[in-house]
């Protein structure tokens, strides 16, 4: 029996193997570590331990000591004599001690494996044919896994309510749920709104919303994420596509400064649905519903897919040559996103550069209420992008007074517009039409119709790039689908327009290559490269910013630096 | 609401020391009857006495828990989590529901100011911040009852702020349950207490004597047992012990019931009398031209015994024993090296008029509805059994059930967050393993005739 290595982790044996763990973690935590699975429904790493499924019953001993003297008793091998506790224990709520062994695939373990999986499907509905839930069904996988294979049941199951509207955006059906009580836990623990409950008894328990309400907070799709049956499913995904057809691509949700860490499951191009990622550095295992509903932008009807001059269609080149014409002949000034990001934010400075330094470049703000949890007070994802890649170095207003009176006073002739409306951020469309606007956008608004010339924009599940998060963290996302044709790919349609600009300031088109001219430029991102950004994101240093009245509040994994003014 | 009538012929062999005046028609339910028959003196002497002194006398009493486990009191109290600083609460559960138990209901319809004497020495042993009284739904005059006798006691300063001038302060509150039979387990009944569904916690590191009400320690004791503990007081631990046998100390209560010529309750000293002289001394035996069929030895939980079988074995000190059922000790250890247990003391008696399967489908509906559902085993196990044994009645049995309802059986013992698991899994293992041929038989009964009989279940 080995010491222990560290004050914080100890030696467990599992299945005879010997682990190192953190101290404290609990033994289905620790099995997977050591590359064991110890199968769990109620179980889940970011709620209270409820111990209900029975599924994770695993045999526990302890090596045995001599009562009087304090030796390890030993067997006939003279190996250490393990303890076994008589009953079966359930792994979620066993906390790992030294010297502990578990028997994960013992004739008794196998033995409760088939127990509670025939217990659980006794009662469970024949619903796999038309179950969203299939392919990512826990009841499923472990049924194969650790199920005796034929049902011994002839009786009559039990009837409740089926796909029953539990909001606006969750559908039940309580046949199908297996009272593993995740929901319940979630929404008390975390949503902080207790809205789903159990009501009658026994096996005729039904998960239900209290009466009178219905579970419509911000978060009740993460219980669709944690069920772990297709008893709660999406209202949005149901019935669309079965999810062994999806490719599943790391994104960042751009709702707001969080960076909730997303999945995006699409196939052949089209999404269909996005579902959170876990980094327990910033959203655990979360994310708003309102950040799900963000990859419908993809294919609204009003989508900019090709490039124009004076509104009618032009070819990308032509377009470019004719914004960098545009840019050249006159004073410029340039509108910016929050919503961009690192990489197309480095490249419109570079931009900004080859026009003048002075010339003008501002964000547009755009602030909610945080709601203490996964959702900023900051609606931009990556203000910080901006702020480290020199593209502004002041925090935007969510008005754009300054370049109103600059543009009344005649003093802009071209505006170059990136990812936002300038109507929208105070500029009105009589003003527009004093000057000539290029306008790099995803979608048309008011504004396109004054446009000299339109450049289409990638939207995050187009393009791969990092954006910064409130913590100064960079992380990265990934291509999910192409762009519409006509569009240029990645980062290309900024640097042609930079290079149109300024022919030698030419930059290759891949975030590799504009994170290694970073990298020279900006201190907080000096030795990074973009292949060595990990899944879980890098922090990078915000102390150059530190004085800044970042507008958010305290949320989930986020204290705001220093002490605020109150608003 | 019933009233609980009082029994008028008591048996020579009973040792009435809890029920002693129960019974009495002169006696009420007053404070004033209580002490004029001496009440409340144990209390005083408890209040002058170390807490320390009056947790060892408990412990050298060899108490052991009334409600059904047979868990040390003594051993239970000294438990208790003393180094956090967290207050300390006593509950009596008087959630009497395991079939066929009906003494807490005499003790406290009948004599209600020795539970509350009893329960104010245990508040004074383990310094409790306040107690409760958990009394079932279906006990509406008992808790009226208990309610008046609190506030009775309190204008006697026995109960409430400053008792019996010693500085002391403990109040007694009734909390009503709503009748479900998962508030009898412990930690059911402190959840049920704190307002939240009766869903039993994982023990560990649940034990309520370190982590209970208001996650603060508690300690639950039956209503039997914080009456025993006025007399150990009385006594002292160890006069105490001497009543019974070692091991089964002081005495108990058993409640006879189901097809006997006198059922009812007897309090009985641990150890001296048998299942024998209960059923067939005490109980008059079987009726008329009937024989027996089948015991139950301890609340429909324990596992049964069939008539005619016989437990071998050897005890504790070592002596071999070769017992029918009528020779089993009436004690904790003795049925249960028969391989059953006393349980709540309840013992039901079933003649050969009925049949065995039908009385195994009525207990399994009530264990598939009292099943609180929070885990698997127990709730889709409970009602899977409870459909196999009704489709049995019903008359669509097939031989293969027997095999199946034990098998059941042993999937859902020892994997249960509490012991309604074992509960409800005991009764079906053990008719079947002991009634193999009428399960069997059954397959071959005519369904007509079964349907005909139309037993109407839970």
């Amino acid at each position: 029996m080995s010491e222990q290595q560290h004050n914080d982790t100890v030696t467990v044996f599992i299945d005879g193997q010997p682990a190192v763990v953190p101290a404290g973690c609990n033994v289905v935590d620790a099995a997977a570590l050591a590359g064991r699975e110890i199968p769990h429904y109620c179980y889940h790493p970011k709620l209270s331990v409820s111990g209900n499924c029975r599924m994770c019953l695993v045999e526990v001993g302890t090596p045995g000591r001599d009562r009087s003297t304090g030796e390890p008793l030993r067997d006939e091998d003279g190996g250490v004599q393990i303890l076994w506790i008589p009953k079966p224990v359930i792994a979620c709520a066993t906390a790992v001690v030294e010297g502990m062994h578990v028997r994960t695939d013992s004739e008794a373990v196998r033995s409760c494996r088939e127990g509670v999986m025939e217990f659980l499907l006794v009662n469970h509905p024949l619903d796999c044919p038309i179950c969203d839930q299939a392919g990512e069904c826990r009841l499923q996988e472990y049924a194969t896994d650790y199920g005796r294979g034929y049902s011994r049941f002839i009786e009559q199951k039990n009837v409740k309510p089926k796909r029953t509207r539990l909001g606006p955006r969750v559908i039940l059906d309580d046949e199908r749920c297996i009272l593993c009580s995740r929901c319940v836990r979630f929404c008390e623990e975390i949503a902080k709104d207790p809205v789903l409950g159990f009501t009658d008894r026994g096996s005729y328990t039904t998960l239900t919303a209290f009466p009178g309400r219905e579970l419509d907070n911000n978060y009740s799709l993460n219980t669709v994420d944690i069920c772990p049956v297709g008893a709660l499913t999406s209202t949005d995904f149901r019935f669309r596509m079965r999810v062994w057809f999806l490719k599943e691509t790391p994104s960042i949700d751009t709702e707001s400064s969080v960076g909730c860490n997303t999945l995006v499951a699409s196939r052949e191009g089209r999404i269909y649905r996005i579902t959170p990622r876990r980094n327990d550095a910033v959203n655990d295992t979360w994310m708003p519903d309102s950040g799900r509903v963000l990859y419908k932008q993809v294919d609204a009807d009003n989508r900019i897919a090709a490039c124009a001059i004076d509104g009618r269609p032009a070819g990308p080149d032509a377009a470019v040559a004719e914004a960098a014409r545009l840019l050249r002949a006159g004073r410029a000034a340039i509108i910016g996103s929050g919503r961009l990001s690192v990489e197309e934010q480095y490249l419109l400075r570079r931009i900004r550069d080859a026009l003048g330094a002075g010339t003008p470049a501002r964000l547009v703000a755009r602030h909610g209420e945080g709601d203490g949890l996964l959702l900023s007070a900051d609606r931009n994802p990556n203000t910080r992008g901006a702020l480290l890649t020199g593209l502004i170095n002041a925090l935007p207003s969510a008005e754009l007074a300054d370049l109103r009176a600059a543009i009344e006073a005649g003093e802009v002739d071209t505006l170059l517009a990136a990812g936002e409306d300038p109507a929208a951020a105070g500029i009105p469309c009589e003003l527009l039409k004093r000057v000539k606007l290029v306008y790099l956008g995803s979608h048309h608004d008011e504004c396109t119709q004054h446009a000299a010339v339109e450049l289409p924009l990638l939207t995050v599940f187009e393009k791969a790039g990092t954006f910064v998060n409130q913590q100064f963290r960079v992380q990265k996302f990934a291509q999910a689908a192409p762009g519409p044709a006509g569009t240029l790919p990645g980062l290309q349609l900024f640097t042609r327009l930079l290079q149109a600009l300024n022919p030698d300031a030419a930059v290759a088109p891949s975030p590799d290559a504009v994170w290694d001219a970073m990298a020279r430029e900006a201190p907080e991102f000096a030795g990074m490269r973009f292949a060595d950004i990990p899944p879980e994101g890098a922090l990078v240093s915000g102390a150059r910013f530190a004085g800044l009245p970042f507008v958010e509040g305290p949320g989930l994994h986020f204290e705001p630096a220093g002490k605020r003014e109150a608003r | 609401m019933l009233a609980v009538p009082k029994r008028t012929h008591i048996h020579p062999l009973e040792r009435r020391i809890l029920l002693k005046h129960a019974d009495d028609p002169q006696y009420d339910v007053s404070i004033d009857c209580y002490l004029r028959h001496g009440g409340y003196a144990e209390l005083r002497k408890a209040a002058a006495m170390p807490p320390e002194q009056i947790v060892q006398e408990v412990a050298d009493s060899e108490l052991r828990g009334r409600g059904g486990a047979g868990f040390p009191a003594g051993m239970k109290w000294k438990f208790l989590d003393r180094k956090s600083g967290k207050p300390v609460y006593l509950i009596c559960n008087a959630d009497e529901s395991e079939p066929g138990t009906f003494k807490d209901r005499q003790l406290i319809h009948k004599d209600p100011h020795q539970l509350i004497e009893g329960m104010m020495i245990t508040a004074f042993a383990i310094r409790a911040k306040l107690a409760f009284i958990y009394i079932r739904e279906e006990m509406p005059l008992g808790a009226r009852i208990l309610e008046a006798a609190i506030a009775e006691a309190r204008r006697h300063n026995l109960v409430g702020d400053d008792i019996l001038g010693t500085g002391f302060a403990c109040d007694i509150v009734v909390h009503r349950g709503a009748a479900a039979y998962i508030c009898g387990e412990e930690t059911g009944l402190i959840e049920s207490l704190e307002g939240k569904r009766a869903y039993p916690r994982i023990k560990p590191p649940y034990f309520p004597a370190a982590i209970g009400l208001y996650q603060c320690p508690t300690i639950v004791n039956n209503v039997e047992t914080l009456c025993n503990v006025k007399h150990i007081v009385a006594l002292g631990g160890k006069e105490f012990s001497r009543i019974g046998t070692p091991g089964n100390t002081g005495t108990r209560i058993w409640c006879l019931s189901g097809q006997v010529r006198n059922p009812g309750y007897f309090e009985l000293e641990g150890g001296r009398h048998t299942y024998g002289d209960l059923i067939y001394r005490m109980g008059g035996g079987l009726r008329e031209g009937r024989a027996l069929q089948a015991v139950i030895p301890g609340g429909t939980s324990a596992k049964v015994w069939r008539a005619g079988e016989r437990f071998t074995g050897k005890l504790r000190n070592g002596d071999p024993f070769n017992w029918g059922i009528e020779d089993v000790p009436l004690d904790f250890d003795g049925p249960m090296a028969a391989g059953s247990m006393s349980g709540s003391g309840a013992v039901i008696v079933i003649d050969d008029s009925a049949d065995i399967v039908e009385v195994l489908a009525n207990i399994n509906a009530f264990y598939a509805h009292e099943s609180c559902g929070q885990c698997t085993p127990c709730r889709e196990g409970s009602l899977w059994m409870r459909k196999i044994t009704s489709r049995m009645v019903g008359g669509a049995a097939r031989p293969e059930d027997a095999d199946l309802l034990a098998a059941i059986g042993d999937q859902i013992a020892g994997r249960t967050i509490c012991a309604h698991g074992e509960a409800c899994a005991w009764p079906t293992q053990s008719f079947v393993a002991k009634f193999r041929d009428k399960f069997t038989a059954k397959a071959g009964e005519d369904p007509e005739r079964a349907r005909s009989r139309s037993l109407r279940l839970v």
